[in-house]
This record gives structure tokens, C-alpha cells and sequence, in this order.
């Protein structure tokens, strides 16, 4: 059984950050071992779940192990829904263990990271196998704590340290709330098992609460606005590889958790559950690009560009809620197609970026793309993976990020069906917020590949940076291979998730045409089809003639000679086109009202030589009206009960008596 | 019989709640042991009386344990402590008798309302003893709150730990191992606390728990 192999692997994981305890006096040796078995074993576990996803070997049965709850035990198996998001996680973690066995050279404090590493990967993938809320649970905050010793493994940095406790603090609320949704769903005589869960009869209001306890418990770890304030700190925090992983793969768990909950175990959705997810989503969407956009350090734009794919998905996810709730099984099916393969495809597209974002690291020791420029010279492999990257993330066809939210789009085109005025209304709606959100994506990585890679470089760092080890290149074109893969055959992808489609919303997408355009058909030929295949011959084509035609027409001689240099023939770097320069439009229009963002201008005054300053002062509005407040209220409050680490012996007697008295009080006055 | 049965173990799980009582008053430290040893021996006298009763053999042993160590052993070693740490003369003040009393009163009719509601269909003889073995237990956790010096304090958590061993020598079926367990640890408590008296009263010149409180680190 497949679920015996994936036990076993996860069982190795931990075998090995075992091992990376006793070996991190051997660095080097350390690094390649831990590495090099983790890359190993997610490729077994993703081979399985691929095997398993295809219907290729039995995956029925379940494995109930005797630890855990004692009534309960410990129940793991795969479904489809299961295998699908292991496929994804365990992919993501061989190309990141691949990438570390070059970039992990590099890591100054290596034992702070090789232990996590592969218990990390072994916490996430007990969450997909787990099958029972109280195994979930335990995987699920076991994944958080290794996640956060990585997010931790460069503590010395004070915004570090400040990342990690945001983090922790974050996940523990999310795990609190998924701990009640799981505790309301399992009812007062504990049904903990998700095979005896999904069966059981709620009350009207209890789905409804559980689907907003799972937004606010499994968002919270996906990145939903406004739950997002931890992700653009913590992601950026650990090692690039660690980045790739939690970015690329780890909110995928989170939205494993969402639509286990609510699309399986919660039962019949109702319309307005996917307003909600919906409106959160678009929100999330255009929150996310619009940080993203000002952002200048590259990791933390990756991780805002994070937050705004997630909100797609869950864009994708609402539809699909909203048309299973009206019985329409088809477009259901289109929708939830749409947001696996997105979620699939942002994990391929955010782990090559954040590889990339490792590579320039390592290369300039710089994340500030203002101190970077010209390194398509300097990394020139780097630099073209990470092009490829950047289009697939920007949804360019015919790259992988282009077909889902095509999809997406797809299923917003069947709203009008919908019964519900409110859906048929905000639908279209939500359509725009995302046709914005990918504009502004493609607008937020030209402008970080311009800035980053073309033009010539500003500062000395950047002047002299070499390119990466092969093992990066390697990972990086792998990843790059997949999403060229999943554009150009998106129909492969769909016809692999059509198992998964069928057992969440009861339908699937129809079977796509493999020949003789290699097209996807969402709904019906006449209505519209998309053919990566034929996007791609066509711009190899025009490229090839426009290049044999400047060749040909143009002259041959290459020149380089002085630029229109107004009388100053070597003019400093400081005058190219600035990342701020390029998101000033976009800060002026929405600013005002997304940042409250305005320019403190400071003039000398007369006599003063200094020179005038100008400084954008942005405010991160969920932050200051959400957090502050109510982190401002708890400290307060725990200000107050410090007193109660001061009392004496007798007063703690006291009070322990007084709460014994007091419970005793309450039978008797109850019973 | 049977009803013989009853109220001699009504008598004696009694007995113990009268004595808690006077340990509540007690001033003088030989005075407080020595109705401390009364209060053993009550216990003993219980569990005895509950082994015969339930025709089980283990509960002697029990008993005899109870003689022992709480009746004989511990009163004697505290009394040498009591002695070498020179405080056999000092007359504790405990604040308000009539008060603590009336406290302890209100507690025995709170633990009796409680455990004949909660266990209203158990066994009379479990329930009733049960509910006096709570009552010695809120007794003791009372003489642990009212007391300062730490002799007394510790004598009111052995007083608890009888009423604990009241309840277990009631409920049938309970296995000699964990009352043999809950008796040595009891005795280790003991030992842990005896050598922590002599260090405190190195260290601060009196076994009074105030002092403690002045030398927290951090006190604001």
C-alpha cells in the first residue's frame, strides 16, 4: 500500500534530522548527507503519491497506528485529494534538497538548519497523510515548530528574531483555530476520525462557523489577508531553500487543510460560504501585488507575491464553492481544477524564484534590489531561469501561471448561471480584482528582473558577482522544465487531477484532447480552448523570423559606442531607472488609500548645505489597525498579572485552596 | 452487621474530622504533633476498621503502615526537628480561631453537600467516607493556607494526605500498590522538607515562611 511507503519515508525524514544531530561536527559531509537522503526520499514520496494520484497502484485502506489519542489511535492513509497535494509538497521538496546540496555550502551555522530540514519535510507530509483530526493537529504544529527553528536559524538579526516570534504567534493562533473547528465538527462524543467525521449530522449554524474557523486557522498559515502580517517577515527569514519550502510548499498545506475541512469533512457547502472565501481572496489577491509592487528587498517581494497567489487560490476555491453549493457539478469541477493547478503551479514558479532570489544572494550577498543591476551579465544561467520564472509567475503564456488563471477566468465566465443575485453580482466583481492583481504581478516582476538583472550594476558587490554552483543551476532548470511543462501540456495536469476533482465537488473536468493541438477545452470546444503548444510554436516562430530578419536586414557589426551621454560620457549607475522610480505610479494611485503612503519632503534651510530629503512613509494598515490594538491590550494585560510572579508561598496556597473551594462551589450549586 | 459496619466507620472517618479540627486550633508545636499522631491513629484505626469490613486483607497492611510511619515515625522526627531547630517553645499565632473554625465548618458542609450529590448512587459506606475524607483534605489545605511556620505547614499537608488515604482505603478495589506508593512518597516529601527546613533556617535564622518572601529575587 502506498500509505506504508510514504509512513516508512516519513519515518526516514526523521531518521536522518536524527542523524544531522550527531553529524554537524562534519559540516561539509553533513550538508551533502542530509541534503542528498531528503532529496532522495521526497522523490520516493512523490513517485508514490504520483502512482497513487494516477490510479495506479490501490490506495484504499488506512493505517491506524496505537499512538496518539488511546481510543483514537493514529489513522493515516491517501485518497486522491491526499495524493495530489504530496505530489506537490514532495516535488517542491526535491528540487529544494537538490538546490541546498550546492546552496547549503554556503550556510554559516549549518546546525541550525540540517536537523529541521528533514522534519520539516516529514511534518508536512504527515499533515496530507494524516486521517484523523488528532494526528492532523500534531502534524500540523509539528510542521510549525520546524518551521520556525529554520525561520530562527539566523537569529542574531533582530528583524529575525522579531520574525520568528511574530511567526510563532501566528501559527499558534492558527492551530488554535483549527482545533476548534476540528473539536466542533467532532461533536461532544469525539469522532476524531475523518472516515466517521464526514458522516456525522451537524447543526444549521455549525458548518458555517467551522468554515470560518478554517479560514481564519488554515489562512492564517496560507497567507489571507489579514492574516498574512507574519509570512512577508518569517519567509524571507530562513535560508533561500527554507524560503522556496515554506513559501512554495508549506502554504500548500495550508490549503490542503482548507479544502479538507471544508470541501470533505464539513459536508454540503452553502452559497454564501464562497462570498466569504471569495471576498477574501480578491482581497488577498490585490493586497498581496500591491505590497509586493513597493517592495524592495527581493525575498520579501517573493513572499507578497505569495500572499497575492494564494489569494487567487482561494479565489478559485470560492467559485468552486459557490457552484457545488448549486448543484452545478461541471463548472464546480472547472473551478477547483483551476485553483489545484494554480496552487501547483505557484509552488514550481515561487520555489525557482526563491532559488533565484538564493542564487543573487549568495552571488552579491545583497536582497535590496536597488544595490543590484546588470547580473544577467555576471549570471547569465541565473539570470535566464529566473526570467523564465518571472513570465511563468506573470502569467505569460505559454508558460504554467498563465493557463490556471485562464481557468480561473474561465469558471468567472459561468457566474451569470448562478442562481444567487449576490454571486451573479460579485462575481465579476472579483474577476476584475484578479485581472488587476495580474497585471500589477507582471508590472512587480518586470519591474524586479529590470532592476535586479538589467542595466548595469549599482553597487560592487553586484559589479562582482559570479555565478552559482551547478547543483542551483540544476534545481532551478528543473523547476523551470516543469513549468514550461505544465503550460505547454497543461492537459496532462488536469486529466491527473480529474481523481482528485471527482472526489471533492463529485465531477470532473472533461478528458482533454492530447492531440492534435495539445488544447484544453474547460468547458466546450465552441465556447473556448486554449493551446499552450500552438502559443509557443507561434512565438519561437515570430521570434526566430524577427531575429533572422535583424540579423539578416540589420547591419552585422556589433558596436558599442558612447549612449546619448549629454556631455557626460561615463555617467554614474545612480541615474538608471530606480525599483522606486518604477512603483512610483502605482505607490501615487493606490498608496493613498491601500499604504495611507505620503512623501515627507525635508528642505534645508537657506544657508544650509545638506542636501533636501524625500522619504515615502507607508503604513501596512492590517498591521496598525488589527495587531497593534490587540497586541498593545495583551501586553497590557500581561503587564498586570506579572504581580502574580511575586507572591508568597502561602498566597499561591491561598489561591489554589480559594479555585479548589470555588470549583467544589459550582458542582454543588450545578449538580 | 451491616449497619454496625456503617456507623463504626461513620465514627472513625469522623473521628478524623474532629481532629482535623483540632489541629486547626493547635499553638504549641509538641501539642500539634501530638494530635497529629491522634489523627494517625484515627486513620489507622479507619483503615483497619475498612479492611475488615471489606474482607480485604491489603488494607491491613495499609493500616499498619499508616501506624507506623504517620502515628509513630514522622511525629517522633518531627518532634527532634522541632527540638534541634529550638522553636519547641514558640507559641504560633494563628490568626482568629473562632474564624478558622467557622471557615473549617462551612468547608466540611460544602465537601458533604458536594460528594452525596455527586455520588448519590454509590455505595453508602464509600460515599459518606468519601465525603468526610474530603472534608479532612480541605481541613488540611485550610491549616496550610492560615499557618506561617513551616513545621505546621508541613504538618497540615500530612493531615491531607491521611484524608487522601481515607478516601482510598473507602473506595473498594483500590490496589495496594498505589496506596504503598502514595505512603513513600509522602515519606520522601517528608525528607525533602525536613532538609529543606534546616537549610531555610541556615540560611534566614527562622522557619517562618515570611522570611522567605522577603529575599524573592525580583520582589517589587
Amino acid at each position: 500500500m502506498p500509505v506504508v511507503v510514504a509512513l516508512g519515508s516519513v519515518a526516514v525524514l526523521i531518521l536522518v534530522a536524527v542523524a544531522a544531530l550527531f553529524l554537524v561536527a562534519r559540516p561539509a559531509f553533513a550538508t551533502r548527507f542530509v541534503y542528498g537522503a531528503a532529496g532522495l526520499v521526497a522523490l520516493v514520496l512523490m513517485v508514490t503519491a504520483l502512482a497513487a494520484l494516477l490510479g495506479r497502484v490501490d490506495i484504499s485502506g488506512e493505517i491506524v497506528l496505537p499512538v496518539g489519542l488511546p481510543w483514537v489511535g493514529a489513522h493515516f492513509r491517501i485518497d486522491p485529494l491526499s495524493a495530489f497535494f504530496l505530489v506537490v509538497i514532495d516535488l517542491g521538496a526535491a528540487a529544494a534538497s537538490l538546490y541546498a546540496l550546492g546552496y547549503g555550502a554556503h550556510e554559516t551555522q549549518p546546525e541550525r538548519v540540517l536537523p529541521f530540514f528533514p522534519a520539516f519535510l516529514a511534518g508536512m507530509n504527515l499533515v496530507i497523510l494524516a486521517a484523523d483530526a488528532f494526528s492532523f493537529l500534531v502534524a500540523w504544529e509539528f510542521m510549525s515548530l520546524a518551521s520556525w527553528a529554520l525561520v530562527m536559524a539566523h537569529h542574531q538579526a533582530e528583524e529575525n528574531r522579531r520574525a520568528g516570534f511574530v511567526y510563532l504567534v501566528m501559527a499558534s493562533f492558527g492551530t488554535l483555530m483549527l482545533l476548534l473547528a476540528f473539536g466542533l465538527m467532532a461533536g461532544p462524543d469525539g469522532v476524531y476520525a475523518f472516515a466517521e467525521m464526514r458522516h456525522r449530522v451537524h447543526a444549521d449554524w455549525l458548518p458555517g462557523l467551522v468554515l470560518l474557523l478554517a479560514l481564519l486557522g488554515a489562512g492564517s498559515k496560507a497567507g489571507l489577508v489579514p492574516l498574512h502580517v507574519w509570512l512577508p517577515l518569517a519567509h524571507p527569514a530562513a535560508p533561500s531553500h527554507v524560503s522556496a519550502l515554506m513559501s512554495g510548499v508549506m502554504t500548500k498545506v495550508a490549503l490542503y487543510g482548507f479544502v479538507r475541512i471544508v470541501f470533505d469533512l464539513v459536508g454540503d457547502p452553502v452559497w454564501w460560504w464562497s462570498a466569504v472565501v471569495m471576498a477574501l481572496g480578491a482581497l488577498t489577491a490585490v493586497v498581496g501585488v500591491l505590497h509586493a509592487i513597493l517592495e524592495r528587498d527581493f525575498k520579501r517581494l517573493l513572499a507578497y507575491s505569495t500572499v497575492e497567489n494564494i489569494g487567487i487560490v482561494f479565489i478559485g476555491l470560492g467559485l468552486a464553492l459557490a457552484f457545488a453549493a448549486n448543484e452545478m457539478a461541471a463548472p464546480a469541477a472547472l473551478a477547483l481544477t483551476a485553483a489545484l493547478f494554480h496552487a501547483l503551479n505557484h509552488s514550481l514558479f515561487k520555489g525557482l524564484m526563491f532559488f533565484g532570489a538564493g542564487a543573487v544572494l549568495t552571488a552579491t550577498g545583497e536582497r535590496d534590489i536597488e544595490k543590484l543591476g546588470g547580473l544577467i551579465h555576471r549570471l547569465p544561467v541565473t539570470a535566464v531561469v529566473v526570467l523564465g520564472g518571472a513570465m511563468a509567475i506573470s502569467a505569460l503564456p505559454p508558460l504554467n501561471g498563465f493557463v490556471s488563471e485562464w481557468m480561473i477566468f474561465q469558471a468567472i465566465l459561468l457566474s451569470p448561471d448562478l442562481p444567487q443575485w449576490a454571486l451573479k453580482l460579485m462575481v465579476p466583481a472579483v474577476g476584475a480584482a484578479l485581472a488587476f492583481s495580474a497585471a500589477l504581478a507582471g508590472a512587480c516582476f518586470v519591474r524586479a528582473y529590470g532592476v535586479a538583472f538589467l542595466g548595469r550594476p549599482r553597487s560592487t558587490a553586484a559589479a562582482g558577482a559570479h555565478e552559482v554552483d551547478r547543483f542551483s543551476l540544476v534545481a532551478m532548470g528543473l523547476l523551470l522544465g516543469l513549468c514550461l511543462m505544465a503550460g505547454v501540456v497543461p492537459g496532462l495536469v488536469i486529466d491527473a487531477v480529474s481523481s482528485v476533482a471527482v472526489q471533492v465537488v463529485g465531477h470532473d473536468m472533461p478528458p482533454q484532447p492530447l492531440w492534435p493541438t495539445l488544447s484544453i477545452v474547460p468547458v466546450s470546444e465552441g465556447r473556448s480552448s486554449y493551446s499552450g503548444m500552438l502559443v509557443l510554436v507561434f512565438i519561437a516562430m515570430s521570434s526566430g523570423l524577427a531575429a533572422w530578419a535583424i540579423h539578416r536586414f540589420a547591419s552585422k557589426a556589433l558596436r558599442r559606442g558612447p549612449a546619448w551621454d549629454c556631455g557626460f560620457p561615463d555617467a554614474s549607475p545612480v541615474t538608471q531607472y530606480t525599483a522606486d522610480s518604477f512603483a512610483m505610479p502605482i505607490r501615487r494611485v493606490f498608496g493613498p488609500v491601500a499604504f495611507r503612503s505620503h512623501i515627507e519632503r525635508r528642505m534645508p534651510p537657506p544657508g544650509d548645505p545638506s542636501p533636501a530629503q524625500l522619504k515615502v512613509v507607508k503604513h501596512d494598515l492590517s498591521w496598525e489597525i488589527l495587531y497593534a490594538p490587540i497586541s498593545g491590550r495583551v501586553a497590557r494585560l500581561a503587564e498586570r498579572l506579572n504581580t502574580l510572579q511575586f507572591l508568597s508561598i502561602r498566597s499561591y496556597l491561598t489561591l489554589v485552596f480559594a479555585a479548589l473551594v470555588g470549583l467544589l462551589v459550582v458542582v454543588a450549586i450545578w449538580a | 452487621m451491616g449497619h454496625f459496619a456503617l456507623d463504626l466507620a461513620h465514627l472513625l472517618a469522623g473521628g478524623m474530622v474532629l481532629v482535623s479540627f483540632m489541629l486547626l486550633y493547635q499553638n504549641r508545636m509538641f501539642g500539634l504533633l501530638n494530635v497529629f499522631a491522634l489523627h494517625a491513629l484515627v486513620l489507622s484505626a479507619s483503615v483497619a476498621w475498612q479492611a475488615w469490613v471489606q474482607n480485604a486483607p491489603h488494607l491491613y497492611v495499609t493500616a499498619a503502615i499508616a501506624l507506623v510511619l504517620k502515628a509513630i515515625v514522622i511525629p517522633l522526627a518531627l518532634r527532634r526537628m522541632v527540638i534541634r531547630l529550638e522553636i519547641h517553645r514558640t507559641i504560633e499565632t494563628v490568626g482568629g480561631i473562632g474564624l478558622t473554625m467557622l471557615m473549617g465548618i462551612a468547608l466540611v458542609a460544602l465537601s458533604l453537600v458536594v460528594m452525596l450529590q455527586a455520588a448519590a448512587e454509590a455505595d453508602p459506606l464509600a460515599r459518606e467516607d468519601v465525603a468526610l475524607a474530603l472534608s479532612v483534605i480541605l481541613l488540611g489545605l485550610l491549616m496550610m493556607v492560615t499557618r506561617y511556620n513551616a513545621v505546621s505547614q508541613i504538618i497540615g499537608f500530612m493531615s491531607l494526605e491521611n484524608g487522601l488515604i481515607l478516601a482510598a482505603a473507602g473506595a473498594k478495589g483500590m490496589p495496594l500498590v498505589v496506596e504503598i506508593s502514595v505512603a513513600f512518597s509522602v515519606l520522601v516529601a517528608f525528607i525533602v522538607i525536613g532538609v529543606f527546613l534546616f537549610r531555610i533556617r541556615e540560611r534566614f535564622d527562622s522557619v517562618d515562611t515570611h522570611a522567605l518572601d522577603d529575599y524573592r529575587e525580583g520582589r517589587q
